[in-house]
């Protein structure tokens, strides 16, 4: 199947990807080409065949509710590209 | 001209009360600390950590379950809800999507009467209830924006009702009723101030009677109940409006915006969403055995509703009393206590109780379950006015002085010696004294002013610290005045 | 040179106060000077002929802490101390792990800067083992590829066999430092074969494990649900030892597996008499679309290829062991785009987290609006395979074709399994204890041979990807060398938790090759 440049540029809109018009071509040509090869599971009957997300076993993994400290404000903060009073700082969202 | 109902569903975001976050071992309560105080690699997104879940955030989600009537899935899953959001560190919310916690289920709203009609009980459908982390907060701070993560991570449960309601009012009700459903079970501290109870609204109208679905609006961010009815109530008549005018209801979100008491239609850039949930492959499927499902329900303790009802037939209180009673689960345990100890008439008790206790509860900013006062002190000081011990004015007093010292009714009786002096000889004595002291009073008296009787008494009284039986002080005056 | 002797050999002469651990580390930190030439960097210049002739496996080098590590050792030995099952190997770590205070990169430019305040958990085990961790080595770009060239940072690691050739990937840092004897053993990762197509390119042993058997806690998340931390040593009982190590339950994991860990060392020379060990046809050719006209293609493995894993089945016969030809294994063929879509699905979700506002890239041009600065930061952080990833996982977990391809490949990935379950499943007569297939359907290829067609990349992933879709563990041997000079590997699929089963087999079929390439096995 072939992509469009619209449907590429719709989802690299909801990926948060600025594309420049020289990849969202070479995107649509690879994508199309990645889904012709994904396409060879509609071929696989897999009505009655149940869904597998995981392979572990199912069983709970839980842990007591007890609090430990965390991140100091220093780790916390010290990989951000920005930061102000101690808060992650970002610009608005505009229209 | 036609009648329009409102069809009114509630998605209800209630904060878990636990120590420690849903997936991380952070802090969960953040009220009173700084920003980013309470965070972690997990809470905040960092690369390569893991969640792990909180094992009493499955506790609480079941006994709420139990307390909706609703089905407990023995196998629920956890999933991503894929979104970019400065406030949601890892772009995805774990969240519970397909496959829940729990499904179905009701919660009985009774309905006050008014002007518009008698009392009613509306039963409300729960759709679903999910488990699931909360995001941060941002704020805007000049032309840019700040983030606390703080509140990344908190454990949250979403409950989604039918579209059962049919007026602002019940919707009002309703989250009044699960307000002190949630602070009864003990899951949640509920307080909508604090964002503990957030409620979402989706509203439509249709001719009374009629069965169809019309397009819904949602009404969004709105943190206290009156606010609740009064953004829905605006909304009802804002679509009938539109209605009367032949305009069509479209799906907008609305923000409520509480300091001018209006609602906004949300930029539709913001609800745009194609979440693409799948399974989060961090966390295994929750697996309830039939052994825990069996034991929350054990756990579950008597609803306030039901509560309400047995309070009015076993001990015959009026709706008044058994509402005001049962508001609060350590209260009506407060009340029922001291009545069974008391024995009879627990109207007497309930009497005291919204007289006295609650007066001292408001006063001291306590609930019932920090009373040092134990409901066996209230019975046997209830007992010791009835027993003529000691004075109504004495017994009440004895309620303060017992929660101040923690010790028993009896104890502080003795040591204080205020048990009512019931001895002619003693309260003759001071009758003569005051009378001697009284000369213009006792002269008034003498010529006709009798009302003056109830001064006498007062004086004596006085004298004696409250202690003398007032009955026996009167006859005793009476004979000497004459 | 002490850096090319076991690590087991090393530990022992340490443990005899024959050498100590910072000679070891001298010693290769001496080799990592004579063959690696620049590390990877984000802003390389030219590639020259001398970067070409070198091995690049590395991005960081973490020389004082390993010297800190190493007297750590030696304090330890000469105190009386248990200095641990590991102490004085040098390990390197593919740069997809975090390690406390040194820079965690994922070779990816958005997160160049990041340095994580804690380290991942295998990290950890092997720390407190007593390894002396050299450094952080080169990968594709957040895992995604096979030939390691699409890091961010270049020069990309080369195949110490061959300079000319890539060194396989994503773990392609962790096979050829192992292979150049810079560090005896590296921590590598593997989801589609990430660690045995390297090891196989690279003439090393590479483990894959049970999906759960080591913690994934500080593995930067590619394909949550295939991920697995596994091992990358010259010989067997390296790789035995380093698995004991980090294997294990970990609290900070919900996934990881609540068993306990077996002794991989015990009855690691147990010899393989009597176990049945399966051939596959599945496992014998490859397939896919022709460019030309999207046909698709079956094609029978090289010849020598298939060779190999015969020869390794007649030592295999010769040992004891019972051949099972034409065990089925029919859903292999649809591994590959049944992995592209599951991990596609699972990579973008992972790939949301970076965003320019809590760590990593942020563009340094002015934004005013925040979806801009996501689009630009995003932009400009991630490598071409990333974005790539990104929009094909954004596509098909779309909820219009969610059911197309996400929901239909996680059915696929059922099959997959079921084709193991029934191999080993004791109830079948035909049953088997381990399949034997070769790992990779070539040898090395040249740099720049592939890179950039994403599809052609995965073929060197066709035989390897099944163990990860069923989560059950494989491993990669050295098994002699093509007419190309270049290193062959064989692979040993079992079922869940046979890591012990597995090993052995392979101690067996490493013990019995030491000496001289054995006479092919014939088919009947």
């Amino acid at each position: 199947m072939s992509l469009t440049l619209a449907e590429v540029e719709h989802i690299a809109a909801l990926a948060r990807l600025e594309l420049t018009p020289e990849e969202k071509e070479r995107f649509r040509a690879q994508l199309s080409a990645i889904l012709d090869y994904a396409d060879r599971l509609q071929a696989v009957e897999t009505s009655d065949i149940p869904p597998t997300s995981s392979v572990l076993p199912p069983h709970s993994a839980l842990r007591p509710d007890e609090p430990r400290p965390g991140l100091s404000l220093g780790e916390a903060l010290t990989n951000a590209p920005l930061t102000e009073d101690d808060q992650f700082r970002v610009p608005p969202v505009l229209e | 001209m036609t009648k329009y109902e409102a069809v009114i569903g509630l998605e209800t975001h209630i904060q878990l009360n636990t120590t420690s976050k849903i997936f991380c071992v952070c802090k969960a309560d953040s009220w009173n600390d700084p920003p980013n105080t309470n965070i972690c690699p997990v809470c905040t997104g960092l690369p390569g950590v893991l969640p792990v879940l909180n094992q009493r955030v499955v506790e609480k989600a079941l006994l709420l379950a139990v307390a909706m009537h609703a089905e407990i899935q023995p196998e629920s899953y956890f999933d991503r809800k894929n979104y970019f959001y400065p406030d949601l560190p890892k772009g995805y919310q774990i969240t519970q999507y397909d496959r829940p916690i729990a499904l179905g289920g009701w919660l009985d709203v009774p309905v006050p009467a008014s002007p518009a009609g008698g009392a009613y009980i509306r039963r409300v459908g729960i759709a679903k209830l999910h488990m699931e982390e909360d995001a941060g907060k941002t704020r805007n701070a000049g032309h840019l924006r700040q983030i606390d993560f703080n509140r990344c991570g908190v454990p949250l449960i979403e409950m989604v009702t039918n579209p059962d309601l049919r007026t602002a009012a019940e919707a009002a009700q309703y989250l009044t009723r699960l307000r002190q459903l949630l602070r009864w079970i003990g899951v949640s501290e509920a307080d909508m101030e604090k964002g503990h109870l957030r409620c979402d609204a989706n509203v439509s109208i249709r001719p009374a009677g009629s069965q169809v679905l019309n397009p819904k609006t949602e009404i969004k961010n709105v943190n206290a109940i009156d606010a609740v009815r009064e953004a829905i109530e605006k909304e009802f008549e804002r679509q009938v409006r539109e209605v009367e005018a032949g305009h069509r209801i479209e799906a907008w979100t609305l923000d409520w915006d509480e300091e001018a008491q209006v609602l906004r239609k949300m930029r539709s850039k913001e609800t745009e969403a194609d979440y693409r949930y799948f399974r989060e492959p961090d966390l295994l499927p929750v697996c309830l055995t039939q052994a825990q499902i069996d034991a929350a329900a054990q756990e579950m303790p008597e609803r306030p509703l039901d509560r309400r009802a047995r309070f009015m037939e076993t001990y015959q209180l009026p709706e008044y009393d058994a509402e005001i009673l049962t508001a609060e689960r350590q209260l009506s345990d407060f009340f029922e206590a001291a009545a069974t100890a008391y024995g009879d008439e627990p109207k007497k008790v309930s009497n005291w109780m919204m007289n006295e206790v609650l007066r001292m509860l408001n006063e001291q900013g306590l609930t019932a379950g920090e009373l040092r006062l134990q409901p066996a002190h209230l019975a046997e000081i209830i007992q010791l006015v009835d027993d003529g011990a000691v004075n109504a004015a004495t017994g009440k007093a004895l309620l303060a002085k017992v929660q101040q010292s923690g010790r028993s009714p009896a104890q502080v009786v003795a040591d204080e010696g205020l048990a009512r002096v019931s001895d002619d000889s003693a309260i003759r004595a001071v009758v003569e004294a005051v009378l001697s002291e009284s000369p213009k009073e006792v002269e008034s008296y003498r010529a006709g002013k009798v009302t003056l009787i109830g001064w006498f008494v007062g004086q004596v009284m006085r004298r004696m610290g409250g202690k003398a039986d007032p009955a026996l002080a009167r006859s005793i005056l009476e004979e000497l005045l004459r | 040179m002490l850096c090319d002797l076991p690590a087991h050999e090393l530990t022992r002469l340490l443990k005899a106060r024959q050498v100590s651990a910072l000679e070891i580390l001298e010693d290769s930190l001496k080799r990592i000077d004579q063959v690696d030439g620049r590390p990877g960097t984000l802003t390389p210049g030219e590639i020259t002929a001398e970067d070409q002739c070198k091995v690049h496996a590395f991005i960081t080098l973490t020389a004082e802490r390993a010297r800190a590590q190493a007297q750590a050792v030696d304090d330890k030995i000469a105190a009386g101390e248990d200095p641990g099952a590991l102490a004085g190997a040098p390990v390197t770590i593919k740069d997809i792990f975090t390690v406390a205070g040194v820079p965690s990169t994922a070779a990816s430019r958005i997160l160049a800067n990041f340095i994580a305040p804690y380290s991942a958990t295998p990290v950890v085990r092997m720390e407190q083992a007593g390894a002396l961790v050299l450094g952080k080595v080169n990968l594709d770009e957040f895992t995604y590829g096979s030939s390691t060239e699409s890091s961010a940072f270049q020069p990309s690691t080369r195949n110490p066999w061959n300079t000319e050739r890539v060194p396989g990937g994503s773990s392609g840092g962790s096979a050829a430092a192992v292979a150049a004897g810079e560090g005896a053993l590296s921590l590598g990762t593997d989801t589609a074969g990430s660690i045995r197509q390297p090891a196989a390119f690279c003439g090393v042993v590479g483990m894959k494990p049970t999906y759960g058997r080591v913690s994934r806690y500080g593995l930067i998340a590619f394909g949550s649900s295939l991920d697995c931390p596994g091992p990358l040593a010259r010989n067997v009982r390296d790789a035995a030892q380093m698995l004991q190590v980090i294997a294990g339950r970990d609290r900070r994991d919900s996934t990881s597996a609540n068993r306990p860990v077996e002794d991989y060392l015990a009855g690691l020379e147990g010899g393989v008499k009597g176990l049945r060990i399966g051939l596959s046809p599945d496992y014998f050719r490859i397939t896919f679309p022709d460019p030309a006209n999207g046909e698709y293609i079956q094609q029978p493995l090289p010849q020598e290829i298939e060779a190999a894993v015969l020869r390794a089945a007649q030592v295999y016969a010769s040992l004891g062991a019972e051949i099972v030809e034409d065990v089925p294994m029919p859903n292999t063929r649809y591994g590959i785009p049944a992995y592209f879509v599951i991990s596609r699905v699972e990579a973008a979700s992972n790939l949301h987290r970076y965003d320019g506002v809590k760590y990593g890239y942020r563009t340094p041009k002015p934004q005013t609006d925040l979806r801009q600065l996501y689009r630009a930061s995003r932009a400009e952080g991630f490598g071409r395979q990333p974005k790539l990833r990104i929009l094909m996982g954004m596509y098909v977990s779309a909820a219009q074709y969610s059911a197309q391809y996400y929901q239909r490949a996680l059915r696929v990935r059922t099959l997959i399994r079921s084709d193991f379950e029934q191999a080993f499943d004791s109830a079948n007569p035909r049953r088997i204890d381990l399949l034997l297939t070769p790992t990779t359907p070539t040898t090395a290829f040249p740099m720049g041979a592939v890179y950039g067609d994403s599809v052609l990349m995965q073929y060197a992933d066709q035989l390897t990807v099944p163990a990860n879709h069923a989560g059950t563990p494989g491993l990669s041997i050295p098994a002699g060398l093509a007419a190309d000079g270049l290193p062959l590997g064989i692979q040993l699929l079992g079922a869940d938790f046979s890591e012990a089963l597995l090993l052995r087999a392979a101690r067996a079929y490493e013990a019995a090759t030491a000496s001289q390439p054995s006479e092919g096995y014939k088919k009947k």
